[in-house]
């Protein structure tokens, strides 16, 4: 791909190229994101739901002009639809082919018929062919949604950067992918692939962090209400829910209040608005019923004192 | 152990990281030589530059799990500054010192660490505890009473006998599809590949079908074990049942409950049966204490149910159902739980009692939310338990059965 950039040569050049793609990052996943591109290690992030781990990699590709290329883990991935398959309805018609021609010898027609042209390619395959200077990001998300035996089948691709096709030999990368690796813990990851990555817990940001995320990505919002609502979900995040809003549902409700014209957060709104924000009934009844309007009062109050 | 400054004269960076990295060992976080070697890599790779760099290069390294970050960040604290470390020295040889710190409420981590540092320089203190059998079937209390418990050691014959009732044991809906493939002579897909494959073997004269099935495996299997007062006379079998479990299968997660939640996953893991005992008796702190259920299948439900539940989890609760407390509150967790498992079976020992009826008001609360409520007749020994969880007919396990005896009676 033309215009890949270089790999950043410092912690300092890495936030800066974070921020040239619109992303806040504290120093802490700036270092590791540099320590992963410098020492080519994938990098494992970990973190609740909508914190913004998947984007890293998104940014990533944008910023640094490679390509992108995404396998998103389910349950029962095998190596078939994330590594590669054979054509057969092609290699049957090879067959009948090499028969057509007069080819008998049996190494003759298999190596025909188990040819790289026959190969499909899927994502894992795709990410090691990329070129010196050019390796593609690769982004496995929500590894936890997989099975074991997928996940052991990556240690192979992620320590080694090869895959073996038993029927062609082992294909090895010419220059390692950049890999990224989410997920949302609801499994356990295994120690064993843990142990070749670098580990980053992404944490919620914090007030001012999160602002800055709002003011880049909702840039038509209004200043008294970004601040609002940073404080209002900070707040949130404070209380025992069952599930706390991460920084996307910060940004869609921002993005909705400002559709919805608002200038300001008032108890209506945020009752006929919080389903953006809160995704389980509990949690929506608890806010329904006297907290919400304490926290809002709590923000009000404290953006006042603030000015 | 050196006393360590960030940037040493004599350049023993390496030492010292190396170091740093047998001490995060004994502090119980999981660190091998690889990933010293990474460390010392990322460090030249950073270059030395502020604190707070020098803190999140090794933090990249060596945490692997989110649970290790209180303690890296006080090892981290203690081990690289290196005016503290002597303070620390001093004040361990100085018993008017540490009666001053002790006031500090202690950071996470922070005694594993220092144990880590210090270990053998610390006076040892030994305590006694007297033992006390109470027999407590039937008895309630919600109070928090924190003590510890030794389990006699599991003999031989005890353990054969354990392996073999669990090879028998096959719990109920045990089995889900996956979506990967066995071959299979009889199977309903065909197989493409292995048929490529065979036909190669003729050059290509004959291309004969295969066939593959599904496979299935079981499901992961979350148990969350009472451990409370009324149910003290048990524990000691169910925790073995669940150490022989965990060696059977992949997927099984622990939780003890009385007063507080612990997972003892890792505990049960991979060891000897005696020794996953002692170290579960060193990490629970309420044997045989009170009981609240409510609570701990609240916290479960918020901190754990969304980590081990995935892929269609069995949950197995062990509990007489007691409850002290708020009653509306067990209901609600309950509800949440059944809602997020596959299959929720409840294991109830008290049912061995003739007469039982579902009529405390924590048992009344949990039956409308568990799939299946299993009695446990008489339980001595691991065949009785096996025997229980395996297979039975649905009448037998139907929670409505007490419902119903229930509503007669009222």
């Amino acid at each position: 791909m033309a215009g890949a950039k270089a790999l950043p040569a410092s912690i300092d050049e890495t936030v800066l190229l974070l921020e040239s793609g619109d992303y806040v990052a504290d120093r802490a996943l700036a270092t590791v994101l540099f320590l992963a591109l410098r020492m080519k290690r994938p990098l494992f992030l970990e973190g609740e739901a909508g914190v913004g781990k998947t984007e890293i990699a998104k940014v990533l590709s944008k910023t640094l002009g490679r390509p992108l290329i995404r396998l998103q883990c389910y349950e029962g991935l095998d190596v078939s639809s994330a590594v590669y398959e054979w054509n057969y309805a092609a290699q049957m018609i090879e067959i009948r082919m090499d028969e057509a021609t007069g080819i008998t010898e049996r190494d003759k027609i298999e190596k025909n018929v188990f040819s790289e042209k026959y190969l499909i390619r899927r994502p894992v395959l795709e990410a090691l062919s990329g070129k010196p200077g050019a390796a593609p990001v690769f982004l496995i998300d929500e590894l936890d949604r997989t099975d074991e035996a997928f996940e052991a089948f990556l240690l192979e691709v992620l320590s080694d950067f090869q895959v073996t096709v038993p029927e062609l030999g082992t294909i090895k990368a010419e220059e390692p992918p950049i890999v990224i690796i989410t997920t949302n813990r609801t499994r356990e990851i295994h120690d064993a692939l843990k142990r070749r990555c670098l580990y980053h817990w992404v944490d919620y940001p914090n007030a001012a962090r999160e602002l800055e995320i709002i003011r880049r990505k909702v840039p038509a919002a209004n200043e008294r209400l970004s601040a609002e609502v940073v404080r209002y979900v900070q707040k949130l995040r404070e209380i025992e829910l069952f599930k706390v809003p991460g920084v996307a549902e910060t940004i869609d409700w921002a993005s909705a209040l400002t559709e919805l014209d608002k200038v300001a957060l008032d108890p209506e709104t945020i009752s006929d608005t919080i389903g953006v924000l809160l995704k389980y009934q509990d949690d929506i009844a608890r806010i329904g019923q006297g907290e919400g309007r304490k926290i809002l009062n709590e923000v009000k109050a404290e953006l006042a004192a603030a000015e | 152990m050196a006393t360590s400054t960030i940037t040493p004269p004599d350049g023993r960076i390496a030492d010292n990281i190396l170091y740093f990295g047998r001490t995060l060992r004994k502090a119980g976080m999981r660190v091998g030589p690889a990933s010293v070697r990474d460390a010392i890599d990322a460090v030249l790779a950073t270059g030395i530059g502020s604190r707070d760099d020098f803190y999140w290069t090794l933090h990249s390294v060596f945490v692997k799990r989110h649970e290790d970050r209180a303690v890296f960040d006080e090892a981290f604290r203690l081990y690289w500054k290196s005016r503290e470390l002597v303070e620390k020295l001093i004040s361990m040889f100085s018993p008017v010192a540490i009666e001053n710190r002790q006031k500090e409420k202690p950071k996470a981590g922070e005694t594993r660490v220092s144990q880590a540092l210090f270990e053998g320089k610390q006076p040892k203190q030994e305590v006694e505890n007297p033992e006390v059998e109470v027999d407590a079937r039937f008895t309630l209390s919600g109070k928090e009473i924190l003590r510890s418990k030794d389990f006699a050691q599991m003999t031989a014959a005890e353990i054969r006998l354990a392996k073999a009732e669990i090879a028998r044991l096959k719990l109920p809906y045990d089995e889900v599809l996956t979506r990967r493939f066995r071959p299979d002579p009889h199977g309903p897909k065909i197989d493409p590949r292995a048929m490529m494959r065979g036909a190669m073997r003729t050059g290509g004269d004959l291309v004969l079908p295969r066939f593959r099935s599904r496979r299935t495996v079981h499901p992961p299997l979350v148990i969350l074990a009472d451990i409370s007062g009324s149910m003290s006379q048990y524990t000691r079998i169910f925790l073995h049942f669940l150490h022989a479990l965990t060696e059977d299968r992949r997927r099984v997660h622990t939780f003890l409950f009385g007063t507080r939640l612990t997972n003892i996953t890792r505990q049960m893991r991979y060891r000897d049966p005696d020794e996953a005992l002692d170290l579960c008796s060193g990490l629970v702190k309420d044997w045989s204490g009170g009981t609240r259920i409510g609570e701990a299948v609240h916290e479960f439900n918020r901190k754990w149910s969304r980590r081990v539940l995935g892929q269609g989890a069995v949950v197995l609760l062990i509990t007489d159902g007691l409850e002290r407390d708020d009653v509306a509150g067990l209901s609600q967790a309950m509800e949440r739980l059944h809602k997020s498992c596959r299959r929720l079976v409840w294991l109830n020992p008290l049912l061995r009692f003739e007469g039982f009826e579902a009529r405390a008001r924590g048992v009344k609360a949990m039956l409308p939310h568990v799939d299946e409520l299993r009695a446990v007749h008489n339980l001595n020994a691991m065949s009785d338990l096996c025997q229980s969880l395996g297979a039975k007919s649905a009448d037998d396990t139907d929670p409505r059965r007490w419902l119903d005896a229930l509503k007669r009676s009222a």
